[in-house]
């Protein structure tokens, strides 16, 4: 199988259950007790940190890995801290809710105070992760178009040590990640700003906990007037979390003029690939796209999501 | 002594709180799932992955030979004992397990009766199936086109796919009204597919006792008296050694009517184990197997006269049963009640031609807050009733108010034959334009125009036919549609009753005691209601269609009559008076000529165990089996207002007005409890609930992930009024109320998106009016169906 | 297991794995032998026998399975019952004190916020934890608070009515927090 994917079930998938297949399960104490477990499983075990999209899969046995190492019982790994340079990480058991109250986030954050509220629903988000949502790589998922538009990273734990995983080279496809097979995600690097940070994420959907049907993440670093650094990511219109670097390069070098929010708001639609499905159409996810990247941009300019 | 304060005995009209309360708050419900029987199995189903196919072989060796499996059935197994397919509801037959074919994805192909459910699931996965697939249809349209693969090819004389032709009314008057109109309304639309998905899934325990021969089957049914009757036909075990338990129930909406393969399977796997055996669905077997809901076509006309008369409706409806046609209809009318359209309006001709098709789909159409097709008669009919509006440029509400039977023409005779009794209809339309603020918010609307914001306001006004049926017109399989109570007042003048019906959230264990109260003048609280087993409830035809209170309501003020008759012969002899000196207050019977002279209904209770007058027969316990001599009609306006973003498509709703007039109010909290929670529902089939299919036949919409239902966030609040038009022929004036804001409902939703629409030349959108297709009629101008298969990219 | 014996189940075959948790549910220290593979939720009813936390879905949607897992509201459909080991749990059964109900069941018994009651142990647990981080919540509070417990019946409008009213009567004090009953 292969390192970081998930193996599919034969079933088909109206084949829905609510029994997992049998699985060993182990509960390490330590970081490295829980890499030593992953090597042993050889590609075959599994991390189950909040588990809200994996025990799912488990049941309707979309996964069925031999072994399930569970982090939860390691210390130390729930927090989230700001940097005296400004850096953000996000431990790798920082649930959704902790984000959510953050006053930390409320202060400095605004992409991620906008995106915490709106990921599935209040009592998922007691339990589920950032850094679990960002491994587990669903193409629907809030945070990694957040990440993306934060230019933020990925720590790895190893038996070979740490390393740092852009988010951009950290999925490789719908539901794939590049972590190696022994290796646990343990911390979400956000990098500090350079200016003031603002921004906002925005998406459609139709109810509490429904995917997104698409969303927009805006972050916009800003010095007075001038726009010094700019990143938007693409919820659910591809698949996977999609970087519209063009559409946040006009926006560089300069005020937020609503020339140039049009401008972005054009490029991060024709960024977008999405497919018509009971969802909508592509031409309407597309003009989704366009409509939350323009009014988030433009909230940008009047009173903004400003942050000190 | 005088007589007793009705409100303080828990009577009509007083929002008692809820006895069934008390063990739900604690957790102490007993549910489906709850019941844990000595030696009891688990049993799982294999269900279908492909929605046409013929079945090669199955090999279930693999199952058999894991540990903790007990039984395997398959179709070949179940056509040995001659159980493969069962009778519907409608007189058709529905497989049980797959035999020759399987016709719908996610239709019953094997069963695993297991030690748990876990083992039971691992050994599912083990059975292989070999498919061979057939071409699949999943639109009636293209079901009924030349070529299209026959679906019931199992039956004789079923060439094609249709299942019936049915018309009522009056063509040829109709055809003259149309051809003397000045303006003909059209309209088409689709009533889409849509799920009651309560929360609590179907499931049964079936229990077998060899040594007594007696089955008893825990079931999640509205209806245990016709499950006891489905299951004597099919399984031939003698009636009587049949005991049919519902215990509490996790909400029905119509579900849990239908007798479903599962009971089937876990019953024989019962007789042939001689142990328990547990049957539970999961989330994906409810919503891809069981009695789904509507799914009709409609193509709406109107004649109108040029100020705005109706002078006639035509009406010709598509319905897609899916693979087998198993609707719990009164046997009739196989479109149900979809005639009882328009009978709020004085129009003097109507026709209705009817047609029913077979596609590769779950089998159903009649469930879901709906009594017999209603919700999509009612919503057919504003929505028409609104484009004819709009075509001849009038007001909508004048356009009603010109057109309802006024309040001094009951009894009315509408254009298809039903009789309605009572209504104030103008008042009720009044009372609601009034709470909405019609005229200032049709100024906001045109105010907010201006700044490029769309504001629309939706009416739906209707009487629906509640409280099915009167012998001679309403029966299901020949059996006909009365309800029963039956009371017993001890002799210390508390009392047990028992009726036929069966609540799954309606509160009968609070409401049916507050009728006893009613009547008898005991306190509601003296009296204990049972419902839901068969061994020992007297014969009803169950709780749906709203039928509880127009009718096992209705007998239980009979029941109570009659005993209240027997306790004034009791009075009079303690009295030592004749029977016509004897009256009645609440609670006591007293002495004309001397009103402090008197007996309660207590001491005529002790006498009728310990000093009955001569020749009496003790006791004072009686039933009644209610037989009612109409429909009840209750009715509504709902307006809602909205406003849609013409970027994004998506509308809110800015408020709901609900004006009801359900007739004597039996408890006022629950009643408004029952009006929220189909508002609720109205709202979710308007805005976000949703069962398709794609050109394979795959089901979309068989999770709660795909299949939206609304939580507490979108869910509007809803602002409710009451106007009270007695039923005439009720015995305690009361209509009936369950479904009646899930029946006129969404027509309020879809008409206000619409009116926000209005400049943009589209007439229709199909439900769910999800934002992309309120943006593609904003890009095209034109009409958006959802009709099945759904397209997509891959 | 009582001092008198233990119930000699079938024994599972060697291959199944099986470990002891302890949880302490309701107060009451519980243990129970399960394979990993078990649903936190299927150890609540059918192990422990607490049948007031009900299953409606699959997809971690409708919350009718929820409880309080160190306080704070889980789904227990999608945690493993090896997941708890060493943790607290309170389920419906563990709101009420020895002698009276917690405001919240009053409130919804008060304010008829529950009708066929299948979501109501999930809807009430989540509503008490709402009321310890907010005593005084808005509407739009309660309705947030409550969005992923899922609801056919009621429209929730008297939902929130019902957790206002356990909020008030928490407030004067004359409701007491329940004592989790050993």
């Amino acid at each position: 199988m292969k390192p970081g994917t998930t193996e599919t079930s034969t079933q088909t998938e109206q084949e829905a259950a609510i029994y997992p297949s049998r699985l060993r399960y182990e509960a390490p104490r330590t970081l490295d007790e829980a890499t030593a477990l992953l090597a042993e499983g050889g590609g075959d075990a599994k991390v189950l940190a909040g588990g809200q999209s994996l025990v799912p899969m488990l049941k309707l046995r979309f996964a069925s890995p031999e072994m399930l190492v569970d982090i939860n019982e390691i210390p130390d790994l729930g927090y989230h801290v700001r940097d005296t340079d400004g850096t953000i990480r996000v431990g790798a058991l920082c649930r959704h809710a902790d984000l959510e109250r953050s006053t930390l986030l409320a202060q400095h954050q605004p992409t991620m105070m906008a995106a915490a509220p709106v990921v599935a629903d209040p009592i998922v988000r007691n339990r589920g992760t950032l850094v679990g949502s960002l491994c587990h790589a669903d193409p629907q998922g809030d945070w990694a178009s957040v990440m993306l538009a934060l230019d933020a990273s990925v720590v790895a734990y190893g038996p070979q040590g740490r390393r740092s995983i852009p988010i951009r080279d950290l999925v490789s496809g719908p539901f794939q990640n590049t972590l190696a097979y022994d290796e646990i995600a343990v911390e979400a690097v956000v990098p500090p700003p350079q200016g003031i940070a603002t921004g906002g994420y925005l998406k459609l959907e139709r109810r509490v906990g429904d995917f997104a049907t698409a969303g927009v993440a805006v972050a916009i670093d800003r010095v007075g007037d001038r726009v010094v650094r700019a990143g938007i990511g693409l919820t659910g219109v591809g698949g996977s979390t999609i970087a519209a670097d063009d559409a946040a390069a006009v926006l560089v070098n300069g005020p937020l003029s609503a020339e140039k929010i049009g401008e972005a708001a054009d490029l991060a639609a024709a960024a977008a690939q999405p497919h018509t499905d009971h969802r909508g159409s592509s031409d309407f996810k597309r003009q989704l796209v366009r409509v939350f990247t323009r009014r988030l941009l433009t909230g940008l300019t009047t009173s903004g999501e400003e942050a000190a | 002594m005088t007589a007793l304060d009705e409100i303080k005995i828990g009577g009509l009209g007083t929002s008692r709180r809820r006895v069934e309360d008390n063990r739900f708050v604690r957790g102490k419900g007993s549910y489906l799932d709850d019941i844990t029987l000595p030696g009891m199995l688990h049993m799982e189903i294999l269900r279908s992955p492909l929605a046409h196919a013929r079945i090669n072989s199955i090999d279930t060796s693999k199952a058999w030979a894991m540990p903790g499996v007990r039984l395997v059935l398959t179709g070949e197994t179940m056509a040995a004992r001659n159980l493969a397919w069962m009778p519907t509801l409608s007189y058709d037959t529905q497989a049980v397990l797959a035999t020759d074919k399987v016709r719908f994805q996610g239709q019953e192909v094997a069963c695993v009766i297991a030690d748990d459910p876990y083992i039971a699931k691992d050994a599912c996965q083990a059975i292989v199936v070999d498919y061979e697939p057939l071409p699949v249809v999943v639109n009636p349209t293209r079901s009924l086109a030349q070529g299209a693969p026959v679906i019931r090819d199992d039956k004789e004389n079923q060439p094609d796919n249709v299942i019936y032709d049915w018309e009522v009314g009056d063509k040829e008057g109709t055809d003259r009204a149309f051809a003397e109109a000045d303006v003909v309304s059209e309209i088409e639309m689709h009533y889409p597919r849509s799920h009651p998905s309560p929360i609590e899934c179907c499931g049964s325990v079936a229990d077998f006792d060899r040594s007594t021969s007696k089955l008893t089957v825990y079931l999640t049914t509205q209806a245990p008296h016709i499950i006891r009757a489905a299951v004597a036909l099919v399984a031939e075990l003698p009636e009587h050694m049949i005991r049919i338990v519902a215990p509490d129930i996790g909400g029905g909406f119509g579900n849990k009517v239908p007798v479903y393969p599962g009971y089937v399977a876990a019953i024989l796997a019962s007789i042939l184990l001689e142990r328990p055996v547990k049957w539970i669905e999961d989330r994906t077997g409810n919503l891809i197997s069981t009695g789904f809901a509507r799914d009709v076509y409609l193509k709406g006309q109107l004649a109108l006269r040029r100020d705005g008369k109706i002078l006639g409706v035509r009406m010709n409806t598509l319905a897609d049963h899916g693979a087998f046609f198993s609707d719990a209809q009164p046997s009739k009318f196989k479109i149900g009640l979809m005639h009882s359209a328009f009978a709020c309006y004085d129009i003097p001709t109507a026709h209705l031609q009817a047609r029913g098709v077979y596609t590769n789909k779950a089998p159903g159409g009649v469930a879901y807050r709906c009594s017999f097709r209603v919700t999509e008669a009612m919503f057919f009919q504003e929505r028409m009733v609104q484009a004819a509006a709009d075509d001849l440029g009038m007001d909508q509400a004048e356009f009603r108010r010109r057109n309802f039977v006024r309040d001094d023409d009951f009894p009315h005779r509408t254009p298809f034959g039903f009789l309605t009794d009572s209504g104030q209809y103008a008042k009720c339309l009044d009372v609601g334009l009034e709470a909405i603020g019609y005229e200032s918010f049709l100024q906001e609307k045109e105010e907010a125009a201006k700044r490029g914001r769309l504001l629309g306001i939706g009416i739906s006004t209707m009487t629906e036919p509640l409280g099915a049926g009167n012998s001679r017109e309403y029966d299901i399989l020949g059996i006909k549609m009365f309800d029963s109570a039956e009371l017993r007042i001890h002799m210390t003048g508390k009392a047990l009753l028992r009726t036929g019906a069966k609540s799954q959230g309606q509160g009968h264990e609070t409401t049916w005691a507050q009728i006893v109260a009613h009547e008898l003048g005991i306190p509601a609280e003296d009296v204990v209601v049972e419902e839901g087993d068969t061994d020992t409830a007297p014969f009803g035809m169950g709780t749906y269609a709203s039928r509880s209170t127009p009718v096992a309501g209705a007998a239980v003020a009979m029941v109570s009559r009659k005993i209240k008759a027997k306790a004034r012969k009791i009075a009079a002899h303690l009295l030592e008076i004749s029977e016509e000196d004897v009256e009645w207050e609440l609670g006591r019977f007293y002495v004309r000529s001397q009103p402090d002279r008197g007996v309660t209904i207590q001491e005529c209770a002790a006498a009728a165990y310990s000093n009955m007058p001569d020749g009496m027969e003790p006791g004072l316990e009686n039933v009644a089996y209610y037989d009612p001599p109409n429909l009840t009609w209750p009715f509504a306006c709902y307006i809602a207002t909205v406003e849609v973003d013409p970027e994004t498509g998506v509308w809110d709703v800015m408020r709901v007005v609900a004006v009801d007039d359900c007739g004597v109010r039996i408890n006022p909290m629950i009643v408004e409890g029952q009006i929220m929670g189909g508002l609720t529902e109205a709202y979710a089939m308007a805005n976000m609930q949703f069962i398709t299919f794609d050109e394979e036949g795959n089901c979309i919409g068989a999770n709660f992930t795909d299949y939206l239902l609304p939580t507490a966030w979108e869910t509007p609040g809803f602002e409710l009024h009451e106007v009270v038009t007695p039923c005439p022929h009720h015995p305690i004036g009361a209509k009936g109320i369950g479904e009646c804001a899930a029946v006129g409902g969404p027509a309020a939703f879809v008409n206000a998106v619409m009116d926000a629409l209005k400049g943009s030349g589209v007439r229709n959108i199909d439900m769910p009016v999800f934002p992309d297709r309120v943006y593609q009629a904003l890009q095209t101008g034109q009409d958006v169906s959802g009709a099945p298969p759904v397209r997509a990219e891959a | 297991m009582t001092s008198l014996y233990e119930e000699i189940s079938p024994t599972p075959a060697d291959e199944v794995p099986v470990r002891e948790v302890t949880i302490t549910v309701n107060g009451e220290r519980r243990s129970a032998r399960v394979e990993p593979r078990l649903l936190l939720v299927h150890l609540l009813r059918q192990g422990f026998k607490l049948t007031g936390t009900h299953i409606g879905c699959e997809t971690t949607n409708c919350g009718a399975c929820t409880v309080l897992f160190d306080g704070t509201p889980i789904k227990s459909c999608t945690m493993l019952a090896v997941q708890a080991d060493g943790h607290e749990v309170m389920t419906v059964e563990g709101l009420a004190g020895p002698s009276e109900l917690h405001a919240i069941q009053e409130g919804f018994k008060e304010e008829h916020g529950l009708q066929c009651g299948f979501c109501t142990p999930g809807m009430m647990l989540t509503s008490k934890a709402l009321l310890e981080e907010n005593p005084h919540p808005t509407e739009d509070e309660i309705r947030w608070a409550i969005s992923g417990n899922l609801c056919r019946c009621t429209g929730y409008q008297n939902i929130v009515k019902a957790v206002m009213w356990a909020a008030e009567k928490l407030d004067d004090g004359k409701g007491s927090e329940s004592e989790v009953t050993t």
